[in-house]
């Protein structure tokens, strides 16, 4: 068993499962059986038989005043009954060597005393030394089960509020509007909003194919607005039941010429964006082929806007194509 | 052939050990512009690239790519790798070149995922 108080190497941490991490978060409280059955020391060892068989148990506490003394088992039945016992008093057969563990511990303090005891049960007691409840293997595992559980759904329901967004709000024209403001030069985060944007889409709802075509066309914006700029630009994506409108603007420095800049193969970038990947000349043509509507402007020495749509009803959208669309 | 299958068959390292190593593979695509990997690739292929900048992952994060090779056991940068775990793609290097492991996989019986150039894109010949 690991030892809590060890610090975890980064390589460790990031393999640590939702279940082992489940483990120090639960406490023992929430996982036990709380108000356990239980016995005097003077219940007749009959009687606990009967208790045992109608209630499906294996093991009870023995308790004076709220106060634990002891612990009875199905084994110590089996004992009793091998004797032909059954008359006597529990006191004669349950077990005092009493393992506990905290109702404010976590669980993995409970795992741990089960491993190192091989006890099937663990009485738990209060902050003032009470009986709390009564703890087994199988409480913790469906504690963990139900708190993962929890997670998922708590992750549905925000997917699921994300994807009926534009159904839940009335209005004549309902539409989310993203906005990205991208550094030029910035080569380590390139490529962060398209994956922002990406991720949005996908919890709204959309398609993967949607998702793609959407963030495949905004990357290579993205990255011209990071390559090619003065001083960057803004990303700005208005999202709608209908269609996604994506406005990709700069101050500068234009391009010379539009007609040229779209040929596949046209490149202006220097030897350094090359060297990672980029300035292939094929950014605008993999926009278009990406998109159903696309309108490129510019003004030499003032700046360039790019304007893009993707419809979202089935009819009208085109899909991702190998060759570009026609622009309209 | 999943992730797992993958790293076995090329000698590779894989550089994020917390990637999902059952994610399935169906097929590869090799590319060092990382615009001919978005003109290109179809989802869920294998990425062979010489390339281990971090727009690697971001253009794998974009293109569905289930799983990145870097080719010839470079060094990769730490950004490289920690956004490969951020976005949980499989990075894997490997000692092979761009050919053998292209042979290896094809072989192996992964499937170009690469679709050719369209008409009207291609300067070759007419």
């Amino acid at each position: 068993m690991a030892n809590p108080n060890r610090s975890f190497t980064d390589q460790e941490a990031e393999n640590i499962t939702r279940v082992e991490e489940l483990t120090y978060e639960l406490k023992v409280e929430e996982v036990m059986t709380r108000d356990p059955f239980f016995v005097i020391p003077e219940s007749k060892m009959n009687d606990l038989l009967e208790l045992f068989r109608k209630n499906r148990i294996s093991g009870t506490p023995v308790v004076v005043n709220h106060q634990l003394v002891g612990i009875v088992s199905i084994e110590d039945l089996i004992r009793c009954l091998q004797s032909n016992d059954l008359s006597s008093p529990v006191s004669k057969y349950m077990s005092t060597k009493l393992l506990t563990t905290r109702s404010t511990d976590p669980v993995i303090e409970a795992l741990k005393l089960f491993v190192s005891s091989h006890y099937g049960r663990l009485p738990v007691l209060d902050e003032q030394g009470q009986l709390a409840g009564i703890i087994t293997k199988g409480d913790i595992t469906s504690g963990i089960l139900k708190a993962l559980q929890h997670d998922y759904q708590e992750e549905e329901i925000r997917r699921y509020r994300a994807s009926h967004l534009f159904e839940d709000i009335v209005s004549d024209r309902s539409s989310l509007i993203l906005r990205y403001n991208i550094k030029q030069g910035d080569f380590i985060h390139g490529g962060s909003a398209s994956s922002a944007i990406k991720k949005a889409l996908l919890r709204l709802g959309a398609s993967p194919q949607i998702a793609r075509r959407t963030s495949i066309a905004i990357y290579e914006a993205e990255m011209n607005l990071i390559i090619h700029t003065t001083q960057g630009g803004i990303i700005r994506v208005e999202i709608e039941p209908q269609q996604i409108s994506i406005n990709i603007t700069d101050e500068g420095p234009g391009i010379e010429d539009v007609e040229l800049a779209m040929r596949p193969g046209f490149s202006t970038a220097t030897e350094t964006v090359r060297e990672l990947g980029f300035g292939a000349g094929m950014g605008l043509v993999n926009i278009q082929r990406c998109v159903d509507s696309m309108r490129l402007e510019s003004v030499y020495g003032k700046g360039t806007n790019l304007r893009l749509k993707i419809n979202l009803l089935e009819e009208e959208s085109v899909g991702e194509s190998s060759t570009p669309q026609k622009e309209r | 052939m999943n992730v797992k299958d993958l790293v076995q068959l090329i000698d590779g390292h894989l550089l994020n050990p917390s990637a999902n190593l059952d994610r399935e593979i169906k097929g590869g695509c090799g590319a060092d512009l990382m615009s001919d990997v978005l003109a290109s690739i179809q989802p869920e292929a294998v990425l062979l690239t010489g390339l281990c900048n971090p727009q690697v992952i971001r253009t794998s994060m974009m293109a569905d790519v289930a799983a990145i090779i870097i080719v010839r056991g470079k060094n990769i940068p730490k950004e490289t790798v920690d956004l490969a775990i951020q976005e949980d793609i499989a990075l894997i290097s490997s000692p092979f070149g761009m050919f053998e492991l292209a042979g290896r996989l094809y072989k192996a019986g992964l499937p170009s995922l690469e679709s050719p150039v369209g008409d009207g894109i291609c300067d070759c010949g007419e």
